[in-house]
């Protein structure tokens, strides 16, 4: 009870040890990763591929040659050219802002919608609780492949702007990824509900939202970052799913999942493989490294967790 | 035990009950029918039709027949194939089993093996080889690898067929189809076993490194136990124990089929049925294979929660 | 040295670990004759199962043994490959644990754990390994033996899984038994039974046993000889009844003083001051002399070595090196 008394005199209870230090620990460790280590030196080479590449090439993206139409790999286009002569290397590239800004944006919608109330349900618990977690097994209950098909197909026969879809098909994968990540955050806060720091907090007589956001949230921060990171791979895995079959992000917009559509192709899948090679590599390569990544943080966030 | 099955049970009803309604105005309020889309047809036979299937009623009216039919066992007449839906399911399903079945059991076999042996040398290069391997597995597009495979074998170097279950005109029969068919599920197969083998191989690592650090394994080891013993009598049974609870998680993909795999692979099962009504909005169809996945996830996951009581070691045996 | 079952000489066991070494078992030399019970004493952490285990091979893969020599009957242990280490434990050496409720496989019979080293090493058939398993159940003293051989451990209490353990131990007749704690996590009334018990099959049988224990009340009961070990190194080694009452070393002065004795009421029972030392933090020095009442200047520098103390007792401490009393 001594600590409780003399955290009183400071106004503030104490919390759990969430401190820099325990974060510069982690980060040393994780730097001591190889596996993630080079999952996160891919990532990074992605990124700056994908957003800054371009800048430095001397073609656009719909820069159409017909005079060089379906040229394969040579030393002026390094991935070929499409059958409009526009040249690959840079649409991959291009497709690759809008493939990791939809990954990255989807997972981060996930995660606020999923944390937000997975940790309103775990908190006031009640009518706000069933409500929520109900809605959750429902989306969890409809299988996700077809929902997010019909979703996009939606999409087409509203005929919704091409500029729009991407943010559209955020919002999609958002909502087939937010229930079970609400799941996972309402059960780790029930957990550390009853833990003693948050007794002192009633204790203390603290407000609501100073109790959930000063002291719970900050403590799901490393499950958070965790499954924050792993999501960010299978959003992108999704995405490319739902281009590729035309209902997910579509052309002009190009993204790697919809220039592999190129596949369904019989010619272009026979005899021109660099037109969607590429893309699916770049997808795979991508999606690896986050995994290594998110695995290596894992192994340093999550002390529950055991290799 | 029977008052938490019938609590579980009553729950599951409602919760399929919810997800039915909402699927159903989901695919009621996508724009265009089974019927807009055929051109050959004259507006006035267009609205014949509608009248003949039901689809000029209010949503929810329509709603209420497709569940009266459905509590009755009868899911509606394919528009598209003019047929029950339900008969076409018992049609397609087969194929689907089929390749899951054979997938599942290639999937947990190497998992096993390979989970097992990664524990066993934790840390080792073969580990790390392991661990990349894993996460390349769970990382691919499936249906790009399916793209790739078919590339590269059938197309390239023509060692299997690039699709289908059988060859185009073929009439082949006894073992000679058999053959056929292996040939041509031997691509899926793979394609299906690599995507299923990260994070099955995953488990059971874990779960083996788990055991291998248990006291009674250094007994068995203390007791002069061979090695090989040690591991496949000692603790694969402790770490295959948990896994039961697996068993209801796959229930929905071996049944529910594969809706990537088998339309890259033109598989002639219940995903590629549910892809091309998916292109004719055949609702009657997609409304059924929808509800049929959703009916097998939550039944899997009520035998998943019964396995794990049983897993524990104070209730089982 | 040939009257010797057990030459343990100079054994180190190292820990590698990420924060750094540890060095688990430093230097260690001991000596088992057969037919004689050694104990080895201390707190948990100062190496003694890890010396256990170094002797059976158990401490790999996060032990590595990196310097010493460890032979049972003149056989050298550590130069052995791996099939014939393997067929010296539960044959030569066999071992009991502390915790008897997890040393037992779950999944599988008591009678299936039994028969294993006897199908193993006596290369019994299986009918015959089953009636022999039977039988030893008997010689535990657990009755109903048939049905219970077909029992799974997490129906039997925690002391009939400890005879069960014993049972295995003795089945192929070792010439050592290593017991790490047998009777630590039993109740009391249980513990006498399990050490009669081991007294009993080792009279019967002339095994010696090297027992291991952080309990002066079970040494006192069970040992020839005593080895007490601090921070993974001998301190003190001797006879019992001489070291028990003469006790030179000041950890194991510290140790016999905390043993609260029956029927003479203490004021306050002592305990050693001070903690063990982060064996990741050792240096040069005698281990002990944070918490030593005696301690003096070389002991925070210098590593003293085992001396002769007594007629046979050793004990490795600056006040008895005589350099240092007429200089110190």
């Amino acid at each position: 009870m001594s600590s409780v008394s003399g955290n009183l005199a400071a106004g503030k209870a104490q919390s759990p040890p969430v401190k820099s230090s325990l974060w510069k620990q982690s980060f040393k460790r994780l730097r001591k990763n190889k596996l993630a280590m080079t999952g996160f030196i891919i990532v990074v080479i992605m990124f700056l591929a994908c957003f800054i590449g371009p800048l430095f090439s001397p073609y656009t993206e719909n820069q159409i040659n017909m005079r060089i139409m379906n040229k394969a790999p040579n030393l002026k286009h390094w991935l070929g050219t499409d059958k409009l002569g526009r040249d690959v290397l840079i649409r991959v590239l291009l497709a690759g802002r809008i493939s990791l800004t939809v990954g990255f944006a989807a997972m981060a919608l996930s995660v606020i919608i999923g944390s937000l109330l997975g940790a309103i349900a775990g908190y006031y618990r009640g009518i706000v609780d069933q409500i929520i977690m109900r809605t959750a097994d429902l989306l969890l209950t409809i299988p996700g492949l077809p929902l997010l098909f019909i979703s996009g197909a939606l999409l087409s026969a509203w005929k919704v702007p091409t500029d729009y879809r991407m943010y559209i098909v955020m919002l999609m994968l958002s909502l087939v990824g937010w229930p079970g990540l609400a799941r996972m955050v309402r059960g780790e806060l029930l957990s550390l509900r009853e833990r003693e720091f948050m007794q002192s907090t009633i204790v203390l007589g603290l407000r609501d939202r100073r109790k959930l956001f000063h002291h719970l949230l900050p403590n799901l921060a490393p499950l958070l970052i965790v499954i924050a990171t792993l999501n960010i791979g299978g959003s992108i895995l999704l995405e490319s799913v739902l281009s590729f079959f035309g209902l997910g992000v579509i052309p002009p917009t190009p993204t790697w999942g919809n220039m592999i559509d190129s596949a369904n192709n019989l010619i272009d899948f026979q005899e021109r493989p660099w037109l969607w090679i590429p893309p699916g590599f770049c997808i795979f390569a991508t999606v690896i490294a986050i995994n290594l990544f998110g695995d290596g943080l894992r192994d340093v966030l999550d002390p529950k967790h055991k290799r | 035990m029977s008052s938490y099955l019938v609590k579980r049970l009553s729950y599951i009803i409602i919760i399929l009950f919810a997800a039915s309604l909402l699927i159903f105005c989901l695919y009621a309020f996508t724009p265009g029918d089974f019927i807009s889309g055929n051109i050959k047809l004259s507006p006035e036979r267009k609205a014949e039709l509608r009248e003949i299937y039901g689809l000029n009623k209010p949503v929810l009216e329509r709603y209420g027949i497709w569940l009266k039919n459905a509590f009755q066992g009868d899911f509606g007449f394919s528009l598209a194939q003019q047929r029950p839906v339900l008969k076409l399911f018992n049609e397609y399903i087969w194929n689907s089993f089929l390749l899951a079945v054979v997938s599942t059991f290639f999937t947990w076999l190497i998992a096993v093996i390979i989970g097992v042996i990664a524990a066993y040398k934790q840390y080792s290069w073969f580990d790390s080889l392991i661990m990349v391997f894993i996460f390349a597995a769970m990382s691919i597009p499936s249906f790009f690898i399916g793209l790739l495979l078919i590339k590269i074998c059938a197309v390239d170097l023509k060692w299997l067929p690039p699709g289908g279950m059988t060859t185009t005109g073929s009439n082949a029969t006894g073992f000679a189809y058999i053959q056929e068919v292996v040939r041509h599920m031997t691509l899926p197969v793979i394609v299906m076993t690599l995507l299923g083998l990260g994070s099955l191989t995953r488990y059971f690592r874990s779960n083996m490194i788990d055991v291998i650090q248990q006291d009674y394994i250094r007994t068995a080891r203390a007791k002069g136990t061979k090695e090989r013993k040690v591991l496949f009598t000692h603790a694969l049974r402790n770490a295959l124990l948990p896994a039961i609870t697996l068993v209801g998680f796959e229930l929905p993909g071996l049944f529910g089929g594969s809706l990537i795999i088998e339309k890259i692979f033109n598989w002639p099962g219940i995903g590629q049925l549910y892809m091309s009504s998916f292109a004719t909005r055949d609702y009657p169809l997609l409304m059924g294979f929808t509800m049929f996945i959703a009916i097998l996830t939550v039944i899997g996951t009520l035998l998943s929660d019964l396995l794990y009581s049983l897993a524990d070691p104070r209730v089982k045996l | 040295m040939t009257d010797h079952l057990l030459d343990i000489e100079h054994l180190s066991t190292y820990f590698y670990t990420e924060e750094g070494t540890v060095k688990a078992v430093d230097d260690v030399t001991l000596h088992v004759r057969p037919g004689e019970t050694v104990c080895i004493v201390g707190e948990s952490g100062c190496g003694k199962s890890i010396t256990a285990m170094s002797i059976m091979g158990l401490q790999e893969p996060a032990g590595r043994v990196v310097n010493g020599r460890i032979s049972l009957e003149g056989t050298d242990m550590l130069t052995l490959s791996k099939n014939a280490k393997r067929a010296i434990r539960g044959k030569e050496i066999a071992m009991i644990f502390q915790e008897p409720m997890s040393s037992l496989n779950p999944v599988l019979t008591i009678g299936q754990q039994i028969m294993e080293p006897l199908m193993e090493h006596l290369k019994l058939g299986k009918k015959e390994a089953k009636r022999r398993a039977i039988k030893l159940i008997e010689q535990v003293g657990i009755s109903r033996a048939e049905q219970i051989a077909g029992s799974y451990p997490h129906e039997l209490s925690g002391g009939m899984l400890q005879r069960i353990m014993i049972a295995i131990a003795i089945s192929c007749k070792p010439k050592l038994l290593i017991a790490d704690e047998p009777t630590t996590a039993l109740d009391v009334t249980i513990q006498a039974q399990i050490l009669d018990m081991l007294r009993q099959f080792k009279a019967e049988s002339d095994m010696s046993i090297l027992l291991i224990t952080h309990d002066l009340g079970v040494v006192a009961e069970m040992a020839d000889y005593v080895v007490v070990m601090y921070c993974g190194k001998v301190v003190e080694q001797g006879e019992v009844c001489e070291l028990f009452e003469h006790p030179k070393h000041p950890y194991t002065q510290g140790l016999l003083k905390s043993k609260p004795i029956l029927n003479q009421r203490q004021e306050e029972l002592y305990s050693i001051p001070g903690q063990v030392p982060n064996p990741l933090e050792l240096t040069e020095s005698c281990y002990f002399h944070e918490r030593c009442q005696h301690c003096m200047d070389i002991c925070r520098v210098r590593e003293p070595k085992l001396k002769n103390v007594g007629e046979d007792q050793q004990a490795a401490c600056w006040l008895y090196e005589e350099e240092v009393l007429t200089h110190g």
